[in-house]
Parts: structure tokens; sequence; C-alpha cells
């Protein structure tokens, strides 16, 4: 057990190290600077692939992903542009405004189960968006742009965050952001699956009747659980917002609220970390393709299908079977 | 009044068709084709070029789009659905696959047909003009006919043909099907090229109407789920109610709401969030447990 213990905090420091320290060295010594710009990408995209995932957890399949992530984005943006609030606060309150609307569109829709829900929440994304053309706040089809960088954030006159239009390289800064959003919603996502949540999250994924039966509140349980998964949505998206300067209501749209479900499927629904490998697997790979021009979907498309007829549990679920395997 | 009744039965039967090739599929292999819009639009296609570009009567164009989205459906079944419906327990990865299937597509359709919009000319011309009452093109009229008698002949199939009754025993239950001597392979590979058959068909029937181009697809499918929701999954007769009752919300929300902007799909969503929290399995559909 302890050595089980030492292998995983030796795993974690190499991650972090890797993260905060080696890959900035690497790019600093190759000069490939707009690297930072994919890896800050894949961070937030994991954040908000992360929320998914905790859906899934729950046994519901979360395609309206997308639709929070724009709404974390366009309430972020609100609050800086017209309210003049600071980025570092509306941050929260985007993630929080995202939970509120998944508490509220949750109660009625999470009764429904398997291809019914996966359909409502698909739907959903598109309604998202047809909101953000319509309504008079977000500006319609202009979205709203020029937003200004994160001002500095300080506690009692100590400067926690400089600010980022006075930094001379803004891109590292997003990066180890980024990086640390994405670090602490995995911690907390660690934390969830071991514990007390995470087993009654199990016992719902299995059989919700039963679960029901033995006296699990999986009405309070999926509403608390999709609010979370909600709110990574929208950090994710407002952090998106923030980096892109600018927010349209086609910023996410149903394409992507299918890739945040697909990058859990790929990294493996079975694993935390799962949808951090899938998003940088997926997103690499399309980043890959780009050099193939027309051919890029298809290729695209036709390794994702290989993918899912070979390996039905995802990226993971290979290292870890073979562990076990050479284990017995 | 008339008119937005009129337009609401137009595009209920249009819609009603799409609808039943998604419950069909759904019904029979409890997948959600995700790719189903983009079937319609490959059917759209194959008219366009059939009809538009060979000249050859409309009438054959069509049935060519039929021949090539049931072939297509059938390969899919056979090749991709069903091994990995055999393989897996979880329905998550039969998701996974639809919606594979539905990027490969587009990337067909894309490489095949190009991603400009395309029409074809009109089949009859004229305006019907009921004393300014109800407008409505002729070929506008023809198509909700056509689409009303398919309706009908799909139903009498479904329910008078050995081949439909096999198909209706298979979405009931799967196994007793089998005990019974209904041979599943094969004819889970017949209903799932039924389903792709009739987004053919409503393709390349639009394409008369609407046109057709790549963007078409994934709006297509979300409708689709929309009307699946309103009259429950896996039931023809939900998918057909769903289906006009989807056309004529859109009518009367256009006529009603234009004043407000753009928001029709904005109440209807919302009203259908109303409805699902009464009833969850949607008008006909069978309550899940």
């Amino acid at each position: 057990m302890s050595l089980k213990d030492a292998r995983r905090i030796l795993a974690l420091a190499a991650f972090l190290i890797s993260v905060f320290w080696l890959i900035p060295y690497l790019i600093a010594v190759s000069g490939y600077w707009n690297f930072y710009f994919t890896l800050t990408s894949v961070a937030l995209l994991s954040v908000a692939s992360a929320g998914v995932w905790l859906t899934f957890y729950i046994g519901r399949i979360n395609i309206g992903q997308g639709a929070f992530a724009l709404i974390g984005a366009y309430v972020s943006a609100i609050l800086v542009t017209k309210a003049g609030i600071s980025f570092w606060i509306s941050l929260p309150i985007a993630g929080l405004f995202a939970g509120m609307v998944a508490v509220l569109i949750g109660l009625p829709i999470l009764r429904l189960r398997g291809v019914y829900f996966a359909m409502i929440t698909l739907v959903l994304t598109e309604v998202v968006r047809l909101a953000a053309l319509a309504l008079p706040i977000t500006n319609g089809a202009k979205g709203i742009v020029s937003i200004p960088l994160p001002s500095e954030l300080s506690i009692f006159g100590i400067v926690l965050i400089p600010d980022f239009s006075a930094i001379e390289n803004p891109k590292l800064a997003f990066y180890y952001t980024a990086c640390a959003l994405m670090v602490a919603c995995y911690a907390a996502m660690y934390r969830i699956v071991n514990s007390r949540l995470g087993q009654l999250c199990r016992s719902m994924q299995q059989n919700e009747e039963l679960a029901l039966s033995v006296g699990v509140n999986i009405a309070y349980l999926r509403v608390i659980i999709f609010a979370i998964s909600s709110f990574f949505g929208g950090v994710g998206g407002a952090m998106f917002g923030a980096i892109a300067q600018s927010v349209y209501p086609s910023s996410f749209v149903v394409k992507d609220s299918i890739d945040f479900m697909l990058n859990c499927f790929l990294g493996g629904l079975g694993y935390v970390f799962g949808p951090m490998l899938g998003t940088l697997v997926l997103y690499f790979g399309w980043d890959l393709l780009f050099e193939l021009g027309k051919y890029q979907l298809l290729i695209y498309s036709c390794v994702l299908i290989l993918v899912i007829l070979v390996l039905p549990n995802g990226l993971l679920s290979v290292r870890l079977s073979r562990i076990l395997w050479a284990r017995q | 009044m008339e008119q937005v009744i009129a337009n609401g039965l137009y595009l209920g039967a249009q819609y009603a068709m799409i609808a039943l090739g998604l419950t069909l599929i759904f019904a029979l292999m409890n997948v959600l084709n995700f790719a189903h819009g983009q079937m319609y639009v490959i059917g759209g296609f194959v008219t366009y070029t059939f009809y538009g570009q060979f000249e050859i009567p409309f009438i054959f164009a069509l049935l060519a789009s039929c021949a090539t989205l049931a072939i297509l459906g059938a390969l899919i079944e056979r090749f991709l659905f069903g091994p990995v419906i055999r393989r897996s327990s979880r329905e998550e990865s039969t998701m996974l696959l639809a919606a594979g299937i539905a990027f490969l597509l587009d990337a067909v359709i894309l490489l095949v047909f190009g991603e400009k919009q395309r029409g074809v000319p009109k089949i009859v011309n004229g305006v019907f003009n009921w004393d300014f009452r109800i407008i409505m093109p002729y070929d506008r009229i023809l198509i909700c006919v056509i689409a009303i008698l398919s309706i009908v002949a799909f139903i009498s199939f479904m329910h008078f043909s050995k081949t439909g009754r096999a198909l209706r025993a298979l979405a009931q239950d799967r196994v007793a099907a089998e005990l019974m001597g209904v041979n599943v392979k094969r004819y889970s590979m017949i209903g799932f090229a039924l389903g792709a058959m009739l987004a053919g068909l409503v393709g390349g029937l639009l394409v008369t109407i609407t046109g057709v181009n790549l963007g078409m697809g994934g709006p297509t499918s979300i409708k689709a789920f929309l009307m699946v929701m309103i009259g429950g999954a896996g039931v023809i007769s939900g998918a057909i109610a769903g289906g006009f009752i989807l056309g004529m919300l859109e009518a009367v929300g256009l006529a009603v709401l234009s004043q407000y902007g753009d928001i029709t799909y904005l109440a209807i969503f919302i009203a259908l969030m109303v409805f699902l929290a009464i009833r969850p399995q949607g008008l006909m559909g069978k309550p899940w447990g």
C-alpha cells in the first residue's frame, strides 16, 4: 500500500514539474512560442471535459457542456466589459452562474436517462447558442469583443496576480493560470471520486432504483453533481473567453459539446485523469492532421471509429490492464 | 390563420418523415443515430446530382437517393454498429461510434459534393392561391402529399408485410424475436437500411425546395431529436405526432413571435422542458425501468 502511495506521489510530482517547469523550459529553449496557445487550450478544454466526466460518473451522458461553457464565457465577458468587475472575481461568478442554471435546468431534465438525457442536453447546447443570438445583453451575432486582459488581483496591497496587460509575455501567464486551474479542477475531482459522495455516485451509476431503495437521495445527488459539472464548464468557458478576448454565440457549439464527450470516452470513463489525456490526444491529433488539408476530417473520423472498434474502454485502459496483467 | 396551419402541416409532414427514420433505428438497435442529419444531406446531394446535373427525371433521382442511403445504412450496420453492439455492454460506446460516423459522413460529403449550397429546378411551377388566405407554391403541396403518402406506405409496410412484422417483433423484444425464429442479424440490417432510406427520401424531396448544403446535417439531427423527445423515443406513432407538433409549433412561433426576434426555438425548448418534467417519456413513449 505504501509503495503504491509513494508511486502515486512520485507520479504527481513528475506531472507537476513537467507542467510548470519542464514544458515552459523546453518551449523557451526551442523558441516555439505558439505551442503555449495549444497547451493552454488543452488545459481549459480538459477542465470542461472533467465536468462531463463527472456526469458520466452518475450514469448520465452529458452533451450539453458547450452550453455551460458559453454561459460562463458570456457572464464573465459581460461582467468585465459592462460592469467593470475584475476578471478574477468574474471567473468564480461565471462558474456559479453556470451551476445555478444547471440546477434550474437539471431539476426537470435529470429525471431523464440514457439516450433521452443525451438528446436533451444536445438540444440545450443549441438553445443557449440561439439565446445568445436573440438576447439584447449578449450583443447578438456580433458578440462581445475586445475584452480587456485580466487586471491585477491584490489583497491588502499584496499583489497576488499581476496585471496581464503589463506582463511582457501574457501567453506564459495564461498558460500558468490555465494549468493551475486544471490542476485544481482535477484535484477536486479526485477528492470527489474518493469520498463518500463518490461512492454514492458509483452506487447511482450502477442502479438508481437500488441506490434509492437503500436511502441514497438520488434526486439531490444528481442535481449537485450536474451543478459541479457545469461549474467546471462555466469556469473553463470564462477563461477561454478571456484568452480569446472575445465571445461569440458560435464560440461553443454542438461540435464542442460532442468533443467534450469524446474526450471523456477516449481517455476512458473509468479513470479520473481520462478526460485530461483524451483532450490532449484529440486536440493534438486534430492539430497534427491540419497538414492534410481537406482530408483532415476524414482521417480524424476514421481514426476515431477505429479507436472505438479496438479500444472500447478508452486509452487509459491499455496501460492499466497491462500493469494488472504483469502483476498476475 | 389558415396560412399558419397550412405551413405547419407542410413542415410537419417532412419533419415526421425525418423523425420516423431516427425512431425506427432507435427502436430496433437502441442506437441514437447522430448521423441522421448527415444521411439526410447525402440524400439531398444524390438527388441534386441525378436530377439537377444529369437531368434524369425527378422520380428516378429520388429512387437513387433511397437506394444509396439504404446501401449506406446496411453497410454501416453490418460493419460498424453490429460488431460494436455485440461486443460492448454499455450504450455509451454506440453513441461515440454514432458521433464518429457523423464526422465521417460530413467529411465524405465535403470531399464528394463540396461545401457549396446546391439547388435544383422546381419540379412544378405555379402557386396555389385560395383568396389570399392560403398561398402555397404547388411544388410544396406536391412534396407534402408525397411525404404523407410515404408515411402511410411506411406504416402499412410495418403493419402488413412479413418484414414489418419481424421488425416490430425485434423492437419489442430482441431475445423473444430471436427465439421465435426471426433472423435478428438480417432484420437489424434491413431496419437500419430502412431508417437511413427514409432520411435519404426526405433529403431528396426537400432539395427541390430548400436546396442542400453541408452544414444542414447537424441542425436536422437536433430537430429530429426534439421531435423524438416530444413523441417518445422508439414509437412510430410518437415520431409522427412529434413531427407534426414541432412543425405546427414552428409555424405558429414564426407567425406570432417574429416581432420579438428569432426566439421560436427558445420558446419551444422551454415548453419542452416543462413538458418533460411532467412526462419524461414523451407523449407515447414507454416509461423505462
